[in-house]
């Protein structure tokens, strides 16, 4: 449950630090994302939109941070991340590109 | 973090609270306070005369004075007195523009006269400290609402872990050690959920726009200022003619944006382009008025014509939301009860992250009660629980101490009173070094008695204006904060007593209390 400051082996305290890092930087990637996709997807006034996917955002970094801790391990901490960040970065490229003047 | 859903939502609460508690710590406290920052600032302040508000004429005395001392400058700002606020506070922008071209000054809201106050920062130090952390912009602000998403974790994790939470709410057990230390957690915890859910969530409401820029960059582009002026509706900068124009007397516009919105507070006046022929005076409602930020309550006049030209766009539902998120964490809408409530919220808070720091020692000491010294890393703990709770609260001492002691004429004053500070925060962590733990707590929150509980005394003798004068004036600010500082002190002297009445409470006394079985139960595991 906790690691004891003697006797953990090696790649348990590195799979923590794995999911550490999975947890702040790929949930705030996650996050950020989503943002994203809801400031330039949502059908609302321009600053609405904006508004509306930063105070999400934060919503989904906690929901991340749970699941890079609750999940089995560091690798599906990973995954559990990345993957809807590469599908809402595809969005968020595609709704971005066609928005452009 | 194998065991199940629980146990790793426990593991996380542990460790989150374990390594941003001590920070935590200090935001809550320094936040808490800034619920009395007005207060806080007239008890650093004393020479600042509290008079009846009479806003028409302070403004009339706020044009006076800027018209002789800053008649070309490019904008005027005046903040009117209120009830918590007794200074009149005016401001004004140099041609030569810039940050440093920024000038403020307070007068003396009867006599229109510059007010000669001792140099301090008073409350407005506590208020900026919780969320700037005295670190460099903008990492300060980074930091700070970093450990408000944290804080957020930790309320989840938490209740994730405490699963029977409301049920086992009606349950303390004084006297026990490490288990009483758990229930005070969690009954304070519980108590204050909403309180806590809001302004952890808030903060992050607050600061989103540093901390989550995607969207506004996605969205808007370069143009981040585009971005600022849909949210907040500002009207555009007028440029001046060059052609110099008398301007029309401030308390008539004053009296007439009150027909726009009859009863309303308007404290706050700004002036685009003074004495020139395109001069703008707009007015904004005080937010004491109402919980959200309202950019609809802002009025524009010609300050010439003196012709209403706008008034603030209606706000959006979205708008709303957000704007109220950030009323809710700052309370200025809050009268004097709803104002204390919010403090002891705080200080409920404070208490939360304190008990939690303390528990998570206490469990872990437990296992090395035998031994003659504890392991490193829980002696390193110690420390940091030592000055960042007892040390914390003699560095806000000294900060008070030093506002009545030094000179007067001192060059940069105010700056010494933060030097102070932070000076016996960082004496308190090498005391806490060098004494052992439980009596490095005791001489602590005892000095933090006597120096709390003496404040009131401190401040009868140095300024002529304690409890006995202002209880028979009836200034409450200043009564409150003495009276305030006596009850800290009080608790503190309370808490070193029981350091030194009941040693080792928690080494010896808490395995008989709880026996080895309960520790399997799932409301402990989380620390």
């Amino acid at each position: 449950m906790k690691p004891k400051a003697t006797g953990l082996p090696l790649h348990y305290r590195l799979a923590v630090v794995s999911r550490c890092l999975a947890a702040l930087l790929g949930g705030y990637v996650l996050a950020s994302l989503t943002s994203v996709c809801l400031a330039l997807l949502a059908p609302l006034p321009q600053v609405d939109a904006v508004l509306l996917g930063m105070m999400l955002s934060f919503v989904v970094y906690l929901l991340a941070f749970l699941w890079c801790f609750a999940c089995r391990s560091a690798w599906q901490a990973w995954v559990g991340v990345l993957a809807p960040s590469l599908v809402l970065g595809v969005i968020d490229a595609l709704a971005y590109w066609t928005n452009l003047p | 973090m194998r065991e199940g859903f629980r146990q790793a939502m426990a593991w996380l609460h542990t460790w989150t609270g374990l390594i941003f508690g001590w920070l935590l710590f200090a935001i809550f406290l320094t936040g808490t306070m800034s619920y009395f920052k007005e207060e806080i600032s007239h008890w650093s302040q004393p020479e600042i005369q509290r008079h009846a508000l009479d806003p028409a004429n302070s403004l009339a005395l706020a044009q006076r004075y800027l018209q002789h001392n800053a008649g070309s400058a490019s904008g005027w700002f005046i903040r009117l007195p209120s009830e918590r606020e007794p200074a009149i506070s005016v401001g004004w922008r140099t041609p030569e523009g810039g940050r440093r071209g920024f000038m403020r000054k307070d007068l003396d809201a009867s006599s229109g006269e510059e007010v000669q106050a001792r140099d301090s920062r008073g409350g407005e130090f506590f208020y900026r400290f919780h969320f700037q952390l005295e670190m460099p912009h903008p990492w300060g602000r980074w930091l700070s609402t970093l450990c408000a998403f944290i804080m957020f974790l930790g309320l989840i994790t938490g209740i994730i872990t405490h699963k029977k939470i409301f049920k086992e709410f009606f349950t303390f057990r004084p006297g026990k050690g490490q288990r009483s230390w758990l229930d005070g957690h969690n009954a304070i915890g519980v108590l204050v959920l909403p309180f806590h859910l809001m302004i952890s969530y808030s903060s992050l409401v607050l600061f989103m726009y540093m901390v989550m820029p995607a969207g506004i960059l996605a969205s808007y582009g370069g143009e981040t200022n585009r971005y600022f002026s849909d949210l907040f509706g500002r009207d555009l900068d007028v440029t001046p003619a060059g052609v110099v124009a008398p301007m029309v007397a401030l308390p008539t516009l004053y009296a007439k944006a009150l027909e726009q919105a009859p009863g309303a507070h308007l404290d706050t006046v700004q002036v685009q382009n003074p004495n020139d022929q395109n001069a703008r005076v707009s007015f904004t409602r005080a937010s004491s008025d109402d919980v959200a930020y309202r950019r609809s309550q802002t009025w524009s006049f010609d300050g010439v014509t003196g012709r209403l030209l706008s008034s603030g766009a209606p706000e959006s539902g979205m708008m709303m939301t957000s704007f109220s998120f950030a009323g809710l964490h700052m309370g200025n809408f809050a009268g004097p009860w709803l104002r204390w409530l919010y403090f002891f919220f705080g200080l409920g808070g404070t208490a939360v992250i304190g008990t939690g720091l303390v528990m998570w020692l206490g469990k872990r000491q437990l296992k090395h009660a035998k031994r003659a010294r504890m392991p490193a890393e829980l002696r390193l703990v110690e420390v940091l629980n030592i000055a960042s709770m007892s040390g914390l609260l003699l560095g806000v001492a000294a900060f008070f101490w030093s506002n009545r002691l030094l000179p007067l004429e001192m060059q940069g004053r105010g700056d010494m009173e933060v030097n102070a500070f932070l000076g016996v925060w960082a004496l308190s962590l090498l005391h806490a070094v060098l004494r052992p733990g439980r009596r490095a707590w005791a001489e602590q929150l005892g000095l933090g008695a006597l120096a709390f509980a003496s404040l009131p005394l401190l401040n009868a003798l140095t300024t002529g204006q304690g409890l006995n004068h202002s209880l028979a004036v009836g200034d409450w600010a200043m009564a409150g904060f003495d009276l305030t500082a006596l009850a800290v002190g009080l608790f503190l002297g309370w808490t070193a007593r029981k350091m030194l009445t009941s040693p080792t409470v928690a080494a010896k006394r808490a395995p008989r209390a709880v026996p080895p079985r309960r520790d399997s139960g799932a409301e402990v595991e989380a620390h």
